[in-house]
């Protein structure tokens, strides 16, 4: 049916030049080798030469090897069936299971037309203070994990998933370490989550044009669940390892590198991605969780730099806790005003009194006299960082407010705090009046 | 009509097409490209030989080579004309309501709806009478749409002097009807209609004069207003890392600022943002007008994953309906989010290109662009004698918050405010994280100067003490200096900062800012006396709470002016002449 070609005139990196006729912009193709089979995607059309990723690397193609044009983009499975499954960068199986071609989905499906979204109003519980509290998760937000090579990001994006309350969990992975891929799958079979979670799993060791499609497969699936009413979590890490491998794809096609050799683009190609979380009217939602690592932790860095401009604000993970300074949940205001009502005067009075702490520090490190108040500010960032702060305390949002209440009146006088008197009248914890 | 020129795909890379064509194209040209049952809409931006390359304004995907493409011999336009206010448009003037109707929850491509409706029936009022002279953008009529009087202008492409022939008795007419005819001096008659076309590349200029901004534009934000005020017709920039608030800062502008008519300009930014604006508006009643904000505003929609040439136009086509709202004698403020995307979108063609790169990768071309759009704001005079003006105010998301960016610097040079956000402030939770330091204005605040410079001082000042005492500590600073730094903080805290989550403190009008502006001022330049600095640092801590219950009392209310006395009298007992002990 599909015709044949064989002028294979041209191998560049991952990228193939075929002479041939009628093809389509970002066709998929299917290559056969002597290694075996391999899809592979028309990313340039020049007169007869059509140009061709490869999924699984040009290694190995010989020019007379045979490409056959498939004539539709890429697709991916979607449904029920694939629930508990575990599949590579290419959509293949990687458990042992069979292949599925049931409710085939266009990847990179167009955007949700604006006036279809609603304004999102939904909190997710987490039982992390640092984010039920101070930085709300909210549904149908895009916000990145911004963390540092080393440092425990992946524990703490397994632990929201498996809290988080949500239908579905769909993992991506990008350039995992092959232990990584491990630890997701054991933590989520621990906690009874793999029954209702999806993984695609692209690893280190696989061809760099896989991880391309990562994202857009998660999604994609994400959201034919989230249309048929679930409510989507979608965690991809690490997402600095798909921009550098789009860093690598562009310099290949011999694009004009804008910035530390990124692609002009990249905020577009990004935000494709980040823009598909989304809450539908009636139906689902697609939630997204993304870590970035940042190269030298350096915010500034086109990576998270890009990504925080997509993102609906970033949680910034740092020795080994969500830093108060540099994290922000954009949508956080949609939803604590309803939560309980002194949840807003607990966020801004403790993180207000938390940066003059910091202050102190800084003075007391430098070695300057405490005065009072200083003391009392020293008093109170260490009962923060330990109550509120540390990731090992998992507790209920209301906990964790009234939590923060005994915490500012075993440090402050209540006019000390900055709170408007109506609320200190009606919250501030009478027990042991000084 | 002639037929249509035609040509062919001969190459396809990303959403840049090139095409071969042997009839005569037009650069800024708009084309079709005709795949199956789809036209995909694209504009030629730039001519080699017998090859044109074109950005296409949809998703290239299954296009193949050899397809046919339609060149219409037009500019991208868009239709002026009532109808619009209230509307979502997308970077084309596509109804966006209209297409979810047809399409569902995703935008199709290839779906392209009119954006004024053929059957909406408009109240049309004639002003003129048979034999009047007149020139392009003489109002001939108007419609009620919303709020204002629209006027119906004779059309702004139009050179010379017209007569007018007919026009029609007061009656119901849609945009498509002729409402008048007019007659050039070789005596060849025009139509009239409700509605007019325009090139949105190009300013319209059918008024008799520019003029100086002067009057201030009020945006309720203290910060702004007070300090670094914007003026009718003026153009200001709102530089800021991600996370500072440029956005939550747009929207209250939106919201508050005393204008006529709001265009917001969603550019290549989060769609979960202009959500909030457009479910939110319908609902909030404008206090000028007694109406809902809806109807005084106009959204210009093309977030980040919408198609990326579009987003280029976005904003041109933003600025001409600004633009033609301002030739009915309307202030109109135009908010543009973010003006960096709209550049990136710039630097994206110019890769596909392959020109020369500039800094960064942004196209030589950038500065030129971006002054010519800032240059299309305005103060102007009609040529009936009223005055209207478009104000633009750009947010830039700077890479990595760094001003030195080139998109940054070729804003700041040419427009007439500048306020910086940063990110310690709005780390600090200070709000709006519009940073004193490094702002500033060229229009004139409606504060007295003595008192804003004052104020400026002071935020200086404390600045530096607070600098210095990082190196010298507490208790290396006088007594006299940490009190200065406390009243720039006592400012900083209740006057600059202002709570977007307070109903009444989100917006603060004209009159009290100026009160409180010298309340304020009297503050600053009273002595205290205090023991020692726990004691200056507590006065300050009770004075902050005082004000900042105040600050979410309802202007002159009866808790208001309690809420003075007490603070009145609390001032005294600290004051030389309230003699403390």
């Amino acid at each position: 049916m599909h015709k044949i070609y064989t002028s294979i005139n041209q191998i560049v990196g991952d990228v193939i030049t075929v002479e041939a006729e009628n093809i389509g912009n970002t066709e998929l193709a299917e290559i056969t080798t002597r290694r075996g089979t391999s899809l592979a995607q028309v990313i340039r059309l020049d007169g007869k030469k059509a140009f061709l990723q490869v999924f699984a690397g040009s290694r190995g193609i010989s020019t007379g090897d045979r490409v056959r044009f498939l004539g539709h983009p890429m697709r991916i499975a979607t449904g029920d069936m694939l629930l508990g499954r575990i599949f590579n960068g290419s959509g293949r199986p990687l458990d042992n299971g069979p292949d599925l071609s049931e409710n085939l989905a266009e990847i990179g499906g167009p955007p949700v037309n604006p006036v279809k979204r609603i304004i999102p109003n939904k909190m997710i519980r987490t039982g992390i203070p640092m984010i039920d509290v101070f930085n709300s998760l909210v549904e149908s937000q895009k916000l990145p994990i911004f963390s540092i090579a080393g440092e425990p990001y992946n524990e703490l994006l397994a632990r929201i998933g498996t809290q988080a309350e949500v239908d579905i969990i769909i993992l991506g992975g990008m350039g995992l370490k092959y232990d990584d891929y491990l630890f997701f799958r054991d933590t989520l079979e621990e906690h009874g989550a793999l029954s209702h979670s999806i993984i695609f799993m692209h690893t280190a060791a696989d061809p760099v044009v896989e991880c391309l499609l990562v994202p857009d497969m998660s999604l994609a699936v994400a959201e034919n669940f989230a249309l048929s009413g679930k409510r989507v979590l979608v965690l991809l890490t690490d997402m600095s390892n798909f921009c550098d491998a789009l860093k690598e794809i562009a310099i290949t096609m011999e694009q004009i590198p804008s910035n530390r050799g990124y692609p002009g683009d990249l905020y577009s190609l990004l935000a494709s991605r980040y823009e598909k979380a989304v809450d539908f009217e009636n139906a689902g939602s697609i939630t997204i969780l993304a870590v970035t690592t940042m190269p030298g932790d350096d915010v500034t860095h086109p990576i998270p730099d890009n990504t925080g401009y997509i993102t609906e604000g970033q949680f910034y993970f740092k020795d080994g806790v969500i830093e108060p300074f540099g994290s922000l949940s954009r949508l956080k205001q949609l939803v604590n005003a309803k939560t309980r009502d002194d949840h807003r005067t607990i966020m801004d009075s403790m993180i207000q009194l938390f940066a003059d702490y910091r202050e102190t520090l800084e003075k007391q490190s430098m070695g300057f006299q405490m005065s009072a108040w200083d003391l009392k500010l020293l008093k109170y960032g260490k009962l923060f960082e330990e109550k509120m702060m540390s990731l090992k305390v998992n507790v209920p949002l209301e906990r964790a407010l009234d939590l923060g209440w005994e915490i500012l009146h075993d440090c402050f006088l209540p006019e000390e705090t900055g709170i408007k008197r109506s609320v200190i009248d009606q919250y501030w914890p009478k027990k042991h009046e000084n | 009509m002639t037929e249509l020129s035609h040509g062919r795909i001969m190459k396809i890379s990303g959403n840049m097409v090139t095409v071969s064509f042997d009839t005569p194209v037009m650069q800024n040209e708009v084309a079709f490209i005709r795949h199956g049952e789809e036209r995909l809409k694209s504009e030629i931006i730039r001519v080699r030989g017998n090859l044109a390359e074109m950005q296409v304004y949809e998703t290239t995907t299954g296009l193949k080579i050899g397809e046919e493409v339609e060149f219409t011999g037009e500019l991208l336009s868009i239709e002026l004309g009532p109808g619009m206010l209230g509307q979502i448009y997308d970077g084309l003037q596509n109804p966006l309501p209209e297409i979810a109707e047809q399409c569902g929850f995703f935008l199709q491509r290839g779906v392209y709806i009119k954006a004024l409706s053929d059957s909406t029936e408009w109240d049309f009022t004639p002003l003129k009478k048979p034999g009047d002279r007149l020139r392009a953008g003489d109002k001939i009529g108007f419609v009620e749409e919303k709020i204002f009087r629209h006027y119906c202008m004779v059309p702004f492409a139009l050179g010379g002097q017209y007569e007018l022939v007919s026009i029609e008795n007061a009656g119901k007419f849609t945009v498509r009807q002729a409402v008048a005819r007019i007659k050039d001096q070789n005596g060849k008659v025009h139509p009239v209609y409700l509605s007019q076309t325009w090139p949105v590349k190009i300013p319209i200029q059918a008024y008799a004069e520019r003029l100086k901004p002067g009057e201030p534009l009020v945006t309720k934000m203290r910060l702004i207003d007070s300090l670094f005020p914007v003026a009718l017709g003026g153009t200001y920039c709102i530089p800021g890392p991600f996370g500072a608030g440029k956005t939550v800062l747009q929207q209250l502008i939106s919201r508050n600022a005393e204008v006529d008519v709001v265009i917001i300009a969603a550019c290549g930014e989060r769609a979960g943002e202009i959500v909030e604006t457009l479910r939110t508006f319908p609902s909030i009643i404008d206090p000028r007008t007694n109406r809902p904000l809806s109807d005084r505003t106009v959204i210009i929609c093309n977030t980040s994953s919408m198609p990326v040439a579009a987003r280029e136009s976005s904003v041109y086509t933003a600025v001409t309906i600004a633009e033609y709202y301002r030739q009915m004698g309307l202030q109109v403020l135009l908010l543009a989010d973010s003006t960096s995307r709209w550049a990136q979108a710039m630097r994206e063609m110019s890769g596909r290109l392959e020109e020369i790169p500039g800094e960064e990768a942004f196209p030589a071309y950038l500065e030129s662009r971006i002054a010519s759009f800032y240059e299309r704001a305005g103060a102007v005079r009609l040529h009936d004698g009223s005055k209207g003006s478009v104000t633009i105010g750009g947010a830039v998301s700077p890479a990595g918050g760094n001003f030195e960016e080139p998109v940054t610097q070729a804003t700041l040079k040419v427009v007439g405010a500048f306020h910086g956000l940063s990110r310690s402030r709005s780390d600090a939770r200070r709000y709006p994280a519009i940073d004193p330091l490094i702002s500033w204005s060229k229009y004139r605040s409606f504060i007295e100067d003595r008192q804003r410079e004052r104020g400026l001082l002071l935020l200086r000042k404390g600045s530096d003490i607070s600098q210095m005492m990082k190196v010298v500590g507490e208790e290396g600073t006088s007594l006299e200096d940490y009190i200065d730094f406390l009243k720039a903080e006592f400012f900083d805290f209740v006057y600059l900062q202002q709570n977007a989550f307070d109903p009444v403190d989100e917006a603060t009008v004209k009159e009290r800012q100026i009160y409180i502006f010298d309340f304020i001022y009297h503050i600053i330049e009273t002595e205290f006396v205090f023991g020692n600095k726990d004691e200056a640092r507590h006065f300050f801590q009770e004075l902050r709470q005082l004000f900042r219950g105040w600050n979410s009392m309802a202007w002159q209310s009866k808790e208001f002016f309690e809420t003075e006395k007490e603070i009145r009298a609390f001032l005294l007992g600290r004051t030389k002449e309230g003699g403390h002990a």
